[in-house]
């Protein structure tokens, strides 16, 4: 079976980011760059399905040449091909998810895996509207998979519970931390990753739909206020969160 | 605590190459998560994790420059140095494990083995399934092992062994010891297997350092092997010495990673600790602590990366080795020794750290040559004379 696995290449999650000069975008100096982690989960998936039902894994990722060393992670854990479908303007869900479609569409893959979410700009979009312009039924926030022929059935998060989910592939699965326990690339790994090849290829995505106009710091919060520690703090609390605050 | 991002001041990050990169940020994360959560437990029980070896083996930590052939992954040295900087950042036992596996086991099978002894050999080192042990030092041989008591002798088709070894390393867990010794006045390498008759390999206890690290004496008592067990291509104490050159180079890269884990916890901890309403950090004898730990970090990776690239083109010396072994581990402990400082009474406690590293870095100091014969080994050197002797 052929698989495919969307990864992005983002700010690592510890990064201390400032805004650059233009207002509009994250200053780079200085900030390390990693595999989105919720890619990670949908790259282990990948590879423990083709390990359970034979086939191949292929890693994509859309950016600039900076995204090489995402795929090369994901050679490095056990990918088959990374193909980068480069391009350095600047992206809104749609136009990636658009990009990533047609790519999509001319590989026929059987199944194909994001991350639920990319945790630079956290939109959540681009796996569930690659789904839509595929045509193609999807499964977000997974948190488990079984797979039997070629019907799946993935266990989803919702908003307070769980959902079981039924789908034909070919299908779009988004992974949610729990699908599973991504590995480390082992050394032979990383070592055999060498010889894997990087395919380059450009893509024409659309113009973009939407536009940052501008980027800012939230406030800086003020200091918190103790009033006390014990239970004689309660009445100046209660008093408090009803005056000032105004949440009760 | 925010994960460990490294110290890296001279962004020296960008001379790795990605497979080195990649390798380092995998025993990074090993570390953190597998590592760091029960070190502190077996460092007080006085035991090592051996629920470790067999992931440390899937990583591919055991004899990751050997040939893919022998199950190996056949990565460059700075590789290496990296792996061990990040295990040893966990703690100094767990690196010792796999430099003892790799550098003083794996490789004298590879270097002076029969290709019988690697084919067998190797790929259950690499995979963990056997663990090794390297036996040199005797309790009265230690910085002068060349003076070794331990002889063979021949006898029905094979050797007998007499004599003892002590501080060896994984002594007791070891299912083959590469044991040195005196076979008509030369010293030779020879393979014995867990069960020989008349090897006993008794753990030592009462150690203050390394405590999650097993450390034994190997007894041969009219122990006979088979003439197969000898290594053929061993001779001279110059044999043990090319695998001391491995395990030094790692300790030399190793050391940078206690260091870096000393920096680290002093770094947060001076950020965050109030004393006369101000953080420590903001007092200047702390400043000047931090800063001479940075310094020096930075000195010993340059050296090390230097040292490792050398080794890439076959063209490190062990001199050279000596040099950086010696300053780096002097320097971490020095480092290990000022976080404790900077920590305050805190710094005594398991619930950091820094007085495990301190602790340990006391016998990396010591093993593989103590700091003080690495110092003649390079006064010879730069001098023409021999000192030692
Ligand atoms: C935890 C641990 C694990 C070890 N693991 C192993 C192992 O796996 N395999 C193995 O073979 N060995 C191992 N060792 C042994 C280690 O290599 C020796 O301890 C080391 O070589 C020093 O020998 P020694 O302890 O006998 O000290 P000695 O040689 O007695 O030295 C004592 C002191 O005298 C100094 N000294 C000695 N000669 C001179 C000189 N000529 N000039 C100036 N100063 C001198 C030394 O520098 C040192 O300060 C281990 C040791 C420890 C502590
Ligand atoms: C085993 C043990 C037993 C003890 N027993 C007792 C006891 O019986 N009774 C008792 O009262 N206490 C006891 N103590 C506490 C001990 O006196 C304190 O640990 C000591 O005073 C240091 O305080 P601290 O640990 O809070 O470190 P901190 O005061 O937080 O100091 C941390 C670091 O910052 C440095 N620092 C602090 N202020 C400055 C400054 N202005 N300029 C430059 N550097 C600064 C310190 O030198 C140190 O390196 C004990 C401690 C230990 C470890």
């Amino acid at each position: 079976m052929k698989l495919i696995v969307c990864i992005n290449h983002v700010p690592d999650t510890t990064a201390k980011i400032n805004i650059g000069n233009d207002a509009k975008s994250i200053d780079r100096t200085g900030v390390t760059y990693i595999i989105n982690p919720y890619d990670e989960f949908a790259v282990e998936e990948c590879l423990r399905w083709k390990e359970k039902h034979s086939g191949e894994v292929v890693a994509v990722s859309l950016g600039g040449d900076t995204h090489k060393e995402t795929l090369r992670k994901a050679l490095a854990m056990g990918a088959d091909k990374a193909v980068l479908l480069k391009d350095d303007a600047p992206r809104d869900s749609y136009s990636v998810a658009r990009a990533l479609a047609d790519f999509i569409k001319k590989q026929s893959p059987d199944a194909v895996f994001f991350g639920k979410q990319s945790i630079d700009s956290d939109d959540a979009a681009v796996g569930l509207m690659v789904a839509e312009m595929l045509g193609w039924p999807s499964a977000s926030v997974a948190v488990k998979i079984e797979l039997t022929g070629d019907h799946a059935t993935a266990t989803c998060e919702i908003e307070g519970g769980h959902e079981t989910i039924a789908l034909k592939l070919p299908a779009v699965f988004t992974a949610q931390k729990g699908l599973n326990e991504p590995r480390y690339p082992s050394l032979k790994g990383i070592m055999t990753s060498k010889n894997k090849p990087i395919e380059e290829e450009s893509p024409a995505p659309p113009q973009n739909k939407s536009e940052v106009v501008a980027m800012k710091r939230p406030a800086a919060k003020n200091a918190g206020k103790i009033v006390g520690t014990d239970v004689s703090a309660v009445p100046e609390l209660v008093r408090l969160l009803h005056e000032e605050a105004k949440v009760i | 605590m925010p994960r460990f991002q490294g110290v890296d001041y001279y962004n020296l990050n960008e001379l790795l190459g990605q497979e080195e990169k990649l390798a380092r940020d995998a025993v990074r994360a090993f570390v953190e998560e597998n590592v760091l959560p029960i070190i502190e437990k077996h460092y007080r029980a006085g035991t090592f994790p051996m629920d470790l070896v067999p992931k440390m083996a899937e990583l591919g930590l055991f004899g990751p420059t050997l040939p893919a052939k022998y199950g190996c992954a056949e990565m460059n040295n700075v590789s290496y140095g990296l792996l061990m900087q990040e295990l040893e950042r966990g703690d100094s036992g767990v690196r010792s494990f796999a430099s003892v596996q790799s550098g003083l086991v794996m490789y004298p099978i590879y270097a002076f083995g029969s290709e019988e002894h690697k084919e067998r050999w190797l790929p259950l080192l690499a995979s963990g399934k056997a663990v090794g042990c390297f036996g040199l030092t005797e309790p009265d041989y230690g910085s002068n092992p060349g003076g070794m008591i331990t002889r063979a002798e021949r006898k029905d088709g094979g050797f007998v062994l007499n004599g003892a070894k002590m501080w060896i390393t994984n002594g007791t867990l070891a299912d083959v010891a590469v044991v040195w010794a005196k076979l008509d006045g030369e010293i030779r390498g020879f393979l014995v297997e867990k069960g020989s008759k008349g090897f006993t390999a008794p753990e030592m206890h009462g150690k203050h350092s390394l405590r999650a690290s097993v450390t034994s004496e190997l007894v041969f008592q009219d122990c006979w092997i088979p003439e197969s067990n000898l290594l053929p291509t061993s001779g001279g104490l110059k044999s043990p010495l090319m695998c001391l050159s491995q395990a030094r180079y790692g300790i030399a890269w190793g050391a940078v990673g206690s260091a870096m884990a000393c920096y680290d916890a002093a770094l947060n901890y001076a950020k965050s600790r109030i004393q006369f309403g101000k953080p420590i950090a903001a007092f200047q004898l702390t400043q000047e602590k931090l800063v001479h730990m940075l310094s020096e970090i930075t000195k010993a990776q340059l050296m090390c990366l230097q040292l490792g690239r050398l080794k890439d083109q076959n063209k490190a010396k062990f001199t050279q080795i000596s040099l950086a072994k010696r300053n780096n581990v002097y320097h971490a402990l020095e480092i290990a020794r000022m976080a404790r400082e900077i920590l305050g009474a805190n710094g005594i406690l398991d619930e950091y750290p820094v007085m495990r590293h301190a602790n340990n870095l006391e016998s990396v100091k010591t093993y593989e040559g103590t700091h003080e014969m690495h110092t003649l080994i390079v006064g010879e050197d730069i001098t023409g004379i021999a000192a030692f002797e």
